[in-house]
């Protein structure tokens, strides 16, 4: 038995405790988790830590700092720890081995072109301001995409069950979930990621992490300079090929006696394999390291176009905006909502530090504990692809939570206090009088003004004692409260235009209430 | 003070405090009184706090056991309706659910459910409005009501402007229903009281807002009346609801109407608000459709001060 043997152990607990872990807080259906449980176990994903780490520098965002130099001692151990979409591969391998019978892996060549070529296209957006390419490759947020659009509804869907069969015991403490996050874009993307990296892993092992990965890709330029690398011992070494067998990298040539140690995930099978002591893990030293660097650059893009184009479609295609809303014998209204920009999330600034730090990883939507934040298709524009939106129709921000910005993992949701989230203006509500039932039926509704917070939006004397919504836009906050609560349709009466840079509402400033004397008496 | 009213309340206190043999002559008379005199419509309570209040109110009725029965299962629907703090006054106060809970348990309920379908996030308002805590510490059973599978269909056969709805499911399945709304100003409905606080039971209430409000909160209780209804005016919400923009907007009532008349009790507390209760759409067209009286007085009220 080879004497480092309980490495490769190590990383099989390490890495399967972080896949439970990781799997779980997406999957939470109450919060129960604690927000800082969840903080602990995305802190070390790599690219939302390099992202935090742009705009909060920190031991928050650092992350991304102890992998680096784990690359630079030991290799990627991040792709065989905490890496979710590295062991979610590792797992569909070890199914392959038990239930099919194939040929073990073998060395391959490395595909150094495409995968270098596609770390540049990555990084080179990136600089140019667009996070996209990032939030399709990065390996953490297409893992965070498949347990919130593929998992999360059959877990919940699966907690329903159970708690309708616990309801018939009288039993309540299992609550049930409505799961709203349904985007045709998000689901099949995460549908064809997993689909490509079971493919991949089942026929290659860890082809994927070696010619796609980002992430794999860049640690893999700083393993080239590790200071402990995998290798076979010249003379020891009598070329018998378990290792290579075994390596999931396929990146051990027992021809030539070489490894390439850019490629190797460090999962240490191969030391574990070894009969004769030939794998070295063993002390190399090289002085050339690399450093990559992110800048910053500004865009701004005309998207009302889109948008509009957008909305139209949701508007047929979105069947949930009409399923919620059983039908009366009331008019439908006739002006559609004039929404050129959605909101972005409180904590997030606005939409171009959201869409140039958020990787999409839905790990807010998730936790959201008012469905507010849903997927986007195209309402930010394409480089916005996926990335989370206040989506009024689905809910409203509620005002004492400041959940997603104390989770999101990137920094493109900064954590907020309460107090100041409270007056963060991320939209301001628009009323249309011609869609407001007080105005076709002439009957109280209010509904809006019940929701709302801060009473930007108050009822204020109509006709025949009726009351009307009007909104003071100085203390709107844009939580959308209004917009969800509005019965009318297909089109709302009150919708919120969207802020690109978000602003600090006013106070809302009330006068004492003068209590008269209290009456010492009843008044009836 | 009237006569009857002194009797009464002393002999209420005095079923509280258990020292009602000490009263003697006294004692006995009030008794006799109360047999006779008992079968309110209406009890008022001010200046105690919720759980005196209530203690008070449901003895001069002849005690819980006069509406719930051993085995019976009971649901008791309060205003949980929103995420904020009991000193905001958004949410029916958490003591008197509790003292409720606890009063129907002792009178041999079975189980006692708490429920209601929230405006901001469900879990949120459970935990923040202290109703969850309290319906816990006193044996009852929280109970969620934030999906439509919780809510079944019903007809109502006598609305007009609500023909049907889907109503929670623990409504239909309990023998006993209390109702306890809390008293506040409300932008829809002026005020907001016991028949407003029944839009919780219900799934979709999109509609009610779509189709005449006021009708709507009527015609529901043409379907089912609550068994009873317990108003908390405790801290009252005299503007900006019903959900409130601060601590500023409450004042401290102490005041507390319990009655199975729910148009009364809508009636009462509406003057405690300040309002007429004619001038409440919904409180008018409920008496004319003879759900209840919102005459107050043509109606037997026990006054109690404490």
């Amino acid at each position: 038995m080879h004497k480092l043997y309980w490495l490769r152990l190590l990383r099989i607990g390490v890495s399967v405790f972080f896949l439970i872990l990781t799997s779980l807080i997406f999957l939470d259906p109450a919060q129960w988790i604690p927000q800082w449980v969840t903080s602990a176990v995305v802190w070390p994903q790599f690219t939302p830590s390099v992202l935090k780490f742009t705009v909060s520098a920190g031991l928050v965002a650092a992350g991304f700092i102890l992998f680096t130099l784990l690359a630079f001692l030991f290799g990627r151990v991040y792709c065989s720890s905490v890496c979710p979409i590295g062991t979610l591969q590792d797992v569909i391998s070890w199914l392959r081995k038990r239930l099919f019978k194939q040929k073990p892996l073998k060395y391959a060549p490395p595909q150094n072109l495409l995968r270098y070529l596609l770390l540049a296209l990555v990084v080179i957006s990136f600089i140019f301001g667009t996070s996209l390419l990032v939030n399709l490759l990065d390996p953490y947020s297409n893992f965070g995409r498949i347990m919130s659009n593929l998992v999360r509804p059959v877990f919940l869907a699966g907690g329903n069950g159970l708690a309708t069969l616990l309801e018939k015991y009288d039993i309540f403490w299992m609550p049930k979930s409505s799961f709203k996050a349904f985007d045709a874009t998000s689901i099949g993307f995460a549908s064809g990621f997993i689909l490509l990296i079971s493919w991949m892993s089942f026929v290659r092992g860890r082809l994927f992490c070696n010619t796609i990965c980002p992430v794999g890709s860049l640690l893999g330029l700083f393993s080239r300079f590790s200071i402990f690398k995998i290798s076979l011992d010249k003379v020891a070494c009598n070329s018998c090929g378990h290792c290579s067998k075994v390596c999931k990298a396929q990146c051990i040539d027992v021809k030539s006696k070489e490894v390439d140690f850019s490629r190797c995930i460090a999962c240490y099978n191969c030391l574990d394999a070894c009969p004769s002591d030939g794998v070295l893990l063993s002390l190399k030293r090289d002085p050339h390291l690399l450093i990559s660097e992110h800048g910053n650059s500004d865009q701004n893009k005309d998207r009302r176009t889109i948008l509009k184009a957008v909305m139209l479609i949701s508007a047929f295609v979105s069947a949930r905006a009409f399923a919620t809303r059983v039908t009366g014998g009331e008019k439908p209204t006739e002006i559609p909502e004039d929404k050129n920009n959605f909101a972005s999330p409180p904590g997030s600034f606005g939409h171009d530090h959201f869409n140039k730090n958020c990787t999409a990883c839905h790990l807010c939507i998730s936790v959201c504990p008012t469905h507010v934040l849903q997927p986007s298709f195209l309402q930010y524009g394409m480089h916005g692809l996926m990335q989370p939106y206040m989506d009024y129709h689905s809910g409203f921000c509620n005002f004492d939570c400041t959940l997603c910005s104390d989770i999101c993992p990137t920094g493109a949701i900064l954590p907020i206090l309460p107090e100041k989230k409270k007056l963060e203006q991320i939209g301001i509500a628009k009323f249309i009088e011609k869609n407001c039932v007080v105005y076709t039926d002439n009957t109280d509704c209010g509904a809006c003004s019940e929701h709302c917070p801060t009473k930007a939006v108050d009822m204020v004397p109509y006709k025949d004692g009726l009351t009307i919504p009007l909104v003071d836009e100085k203390i709107c906050i844009g939580c959308g409260a209004c917009e969800y609560a509005c019965p009318t349709k297909p089109y709302r009466a009150i919708f919120v235009e969207g802020n690109l840079l978000h602003i600090q509402a006013e106070v809302p400033v009330h006068e004492e209430i003068i209590i008269e004397k209290t009456e010492e008496d009843f008044p009836f | 003070m009237k006569r009857r009213d002194f009797l009464v309340n002393s002999v209420s206190a005095g079923l509280v405090t258990g020292a009602a043999v000490g009263f003697g002559d006294v004692a006995s008379l009030a008794a006799a009184t109360l047999q006779v005199k008992n079968d309110w419509d209406l009890v008022a309570v001010r200046d105690g706090e919720p759980e005196v209040m209530f203690d008070r109110a449901i003895a001069s009725l002849g005690g819980m056991s006069k509406y719930v029965k051993k085995g019976q299962k009971v649901v008791v629907k309060p205003n949980i309706g929103w995420d904020v703090s009991p000193e905001r006054a958004g949410n029916t106060n958490p003591k008197l659910v509790g003292r409720i809970v606890k009063h129907c348990l002792d009178a041999g309920a079975s189980e006692v459910y708490v429920f209601d379908n929230t405006c901001d996030a469900w879990n949120l308002c459970y935990k923040n409005s202290g109703i969850e805590k309290a319906v816990k510490d006193n044996g009852g059973k929280i109970v969620p009501g934030n999906t439509e599978s919780y809510y079944k269909a019903i007809q109502i056969p006598k609305g007009k402007s609500l023909k049907d709805a889907k109503v929670h499911e623990l409504i239909l399945n309990s023998d006993v229903f209390i109702n306890v709304p809390v008293l506040k100003h409300h932008s829809s409905a002026s005020v907001s009281l016991a028949m407003k606080n029944l839009m919780g039971i219900v799934w979709d209430r999109r509609y009610w807002h779509r189709n005449d409000l006021h009708q709507c909160i009527a015609d529901l209780v043409t379907w089912r009346k609550p068994t009873l209804n317990v108003i908390d005016g405790y801290r009252v919400m005299m503007r900006n609801g019903p959900r409130g923009v601060s601590e500023a907007d409450v004042v401290t009532m102490k005041q507390l109407i319990v009655s199975a008349d729910i148009v009364a009790a809508d009636a009462a507390a509406a003057l405690i608000f300040g309002s007429k209760p004619e001038d409440i759409p919904h409180i008018r067209i409920a008496h004319e459709m003879k759900l209840g009286n919102m005459q107050l007085d043509k109606l037997k009220i026990n006054r109690i001060k404490i």
